[in-house]
């Protein structure tokens, strides 16, 4: 599968230790006058040591733990996609009705803002775009998007709602870096807004509930994983049972939306991802 | 940055006048609050705290105490909304979306409530406040929704802002921010719906009066708003009459 090449290009080490790159994305944000990002972006991380960097790495090596830098370029692989979807809709003619023109070009600005955000806090350390396939061959599908526009609200939802689990998801691995954290946070709560509003277009509840997936079976990973929408327990409360007059546990579910992994994220977008 | 950062202060602030004055636009008169604000810059400065006045207290409790008080005036508020008459006679579409989002916020509420005090003693929970609605209309479709939009989108930026401040070098702090990355991305849903019966079918749900751009991009991401700032904006909505501080709350 070719999604596996990004799962190595994210954790291409030699790629992270570059020095020089790190200095160049140093300079980016020199150009912007931004100090106190030079001070605290976590590609301060190069301000330490390689070898402090090798030992740290090394002291995680039994499991890939992922640096900032990987953080950031899993966001841009997610971002490019849905870049690549939005542009693609809004330029297939006949394809999306008047009426949600506005909508979607409105989501398809902040996705393009948000690709241009992760490639200036890169700079030199940035992913190459995929080459995206969506009709989804990679997973046996033939899916038509940019045809039918079913398919391409369904495909909208499905990657709006793994947007906004991935960045969840990636929350913890931010909190070393005050800025960063914050800015995942900025953007994620955006993808929250997009996903509610192509929920509700297609007739769905704008929130998540239970583990519930009205896209192409193919797809009931995005509701899925290792703490599933379906999840009940917060805070070490199990919270189920507990509302009976509030919506009860289905209530709970959409009252909470859960997290996936970076591996869980990368199988569903590596549907898509050809190349 | 640093004028970057400014930038994003000064249209916070604005924002808060902006809010202001829809309040007011909303027939919403600013009245006075017991709210006692008085965010420290510096942790080596805190003003004493209030005798018989609740203080939200330092580091992460401080910061459940802040989501617990803001989850307590959306459960308040949607309460409210659920006995008025403009819910009783909505559509349904809407009536099941502003029930769904009571439901959620109750859920929150008591989340919060729970989980504080299964960490503190009693006396170090946040009390249950009391709130004045008597500005909104509850029979007002503009004046609940309204109301909804301001409150969801402070929400939004609120916990946004929060995420920083929670010092995550215990288990139990990776906990809370994750926590509250579960509740934050519910509030935008939120919002997005409720902005979306305002204004179908257009950019309102994620609009450009609400996004900020960062790093000199397009407008695209959420705000991330200080507890003090979102404080601030809450007590001029006048909504809280029970006063407590926030004197010992993070800053950085």
């Amino acid at each position: 599968m070719n999604f596996i090449k990004l799962l190595d290009t994210l954790s291409n080490k030699e790629l992270l230790s570059k020095e020089g790159s790190r200095r160049d994305s140093f300079d980016q944000f020199k150009s912007l006058g931004s100090k106190i990002a030079l001070a605290s972006i976590p590609f301060g991380l190069a301000a330490t040591s390689s070898k402090a960097k090798a030992a740290t790495k090394s002291m995680n090596s039994a499991s890939f733990m992922a640096d900032n830098t990987d953080v950031l370029n899993f966001a841009l692989t997610l971002e490019y996609l849905e870049r690549s979807f939005y542009q693609q809709g809004l330029a297939a003619s006949g394809l999306i009705p008047a009426s949600d023109q506005a909508v979607f070009a409105t989501i398809s600005g902040h996705e393009d803002a948000h690709v241009e955000f992760l490639l200036t806090a890169l700079g030199a350390d940035a992913v190459a775009e995929p080459t995206f396939d969506f009709t989804g061959s990679n997973a046996g599908l033939n899916l038509n998007p940019f045809g039918d526009y079913p398919t391409f609200m369904a495909l909208a939802q499905g990657f709006e709602d793994t947007g906004v689990r991935a960045y969840k998801g990636q929350a913890g691995a931010l909190a070393n870096d005050n800025d960063l954290l914050t800015y995942a946070l900025q953007i994620h709560s955006v993808e929250a807004r997009h996903a509610s509003q192509v929920r509700r277009m297609r007739g769905e509840k704008g929130w998540i509930t239970q583990s519930q997936n009205t896209l192409p079976g193919a797809f009931a990973a995005i509701y899925g994983g290792a703490t599933p929408e379906s999840n009940t327990v917060q805070g070490g409360v199990n919270l189920s049972g507990l509302f009976s007059q509030y919506g009860g546990a289905d209530a709970v579910t959409e009252a909470f939306d859960e997290p996936l992994t970076m591996d869980e994220v990368l199988a569903i977008g590596g549907i898509f991802i050809v190349g | 940055m640093k004028n970057e950062v400014l930038t994003v202060q000064e249209q916070n602030h604005s924002e808060i006048n902006k809010r202001r004055q829809f309040l007011k636009l909303s027939g919403m008169a600013i009245v006075g609050s017991g709210l006692l604000i008085a965010c420290s810059k510096d942790d080596n400065s805190n003003p004493p705290n209030t005798p018989g006045v609740f203080d939200l207290g330092p580091g992460n409790l401080g910061i459940l105490n802040y989501a617990f008080a803001l989850e307590q005036l959306e459960a308040e508020f949607y309460t409210q909304v659920i006995a008025g008459s403009y819910w009783a006679g909505a559509p349904a579409n809407e009536k099941q979306i502003l029930k769904d989002i009571y439901n959620h916020e109750i859920i929150h509420r008591e989340f919060f409530k729970t989980a504080i005090s299964a960490a503190v003693s009693a006396d170090l929970v946040l009390p249950t406040l009391e709130f004045d609605f008597s500005s909104v209309d509850f029979s007002s479709r503009a004046s609940v929704l309204g109301t909804s939009k301001v409150l969801e989108d402070t929400g939004v930026s609120a916990y946004n802002g929060a995420g920083k401040l929670i010092d995550v070098s215990d288990a139990a702090g990776v906990v809370y921010l994750t926590v509250a990355g579960k509740i934050v991305s519910v509030e935008a849903r939120h919002s997005s719906a409720i902005r979306n019966l305002l204004n179908p079918g257009s950019m309102d749900f994620a609009g450009d009066d609400i996004l900020i751009g960062l790093l000199g991009g397009a407008k695209s991401f959420d705000k991330a708003t200080p507890p003090a700032d979102v404080l601030a904006a809450v007590v001029a909505t006048g909504f809280v009459v029970t006063p407590f501080t926030a004197n010992n709350l993070p800053t950085s």
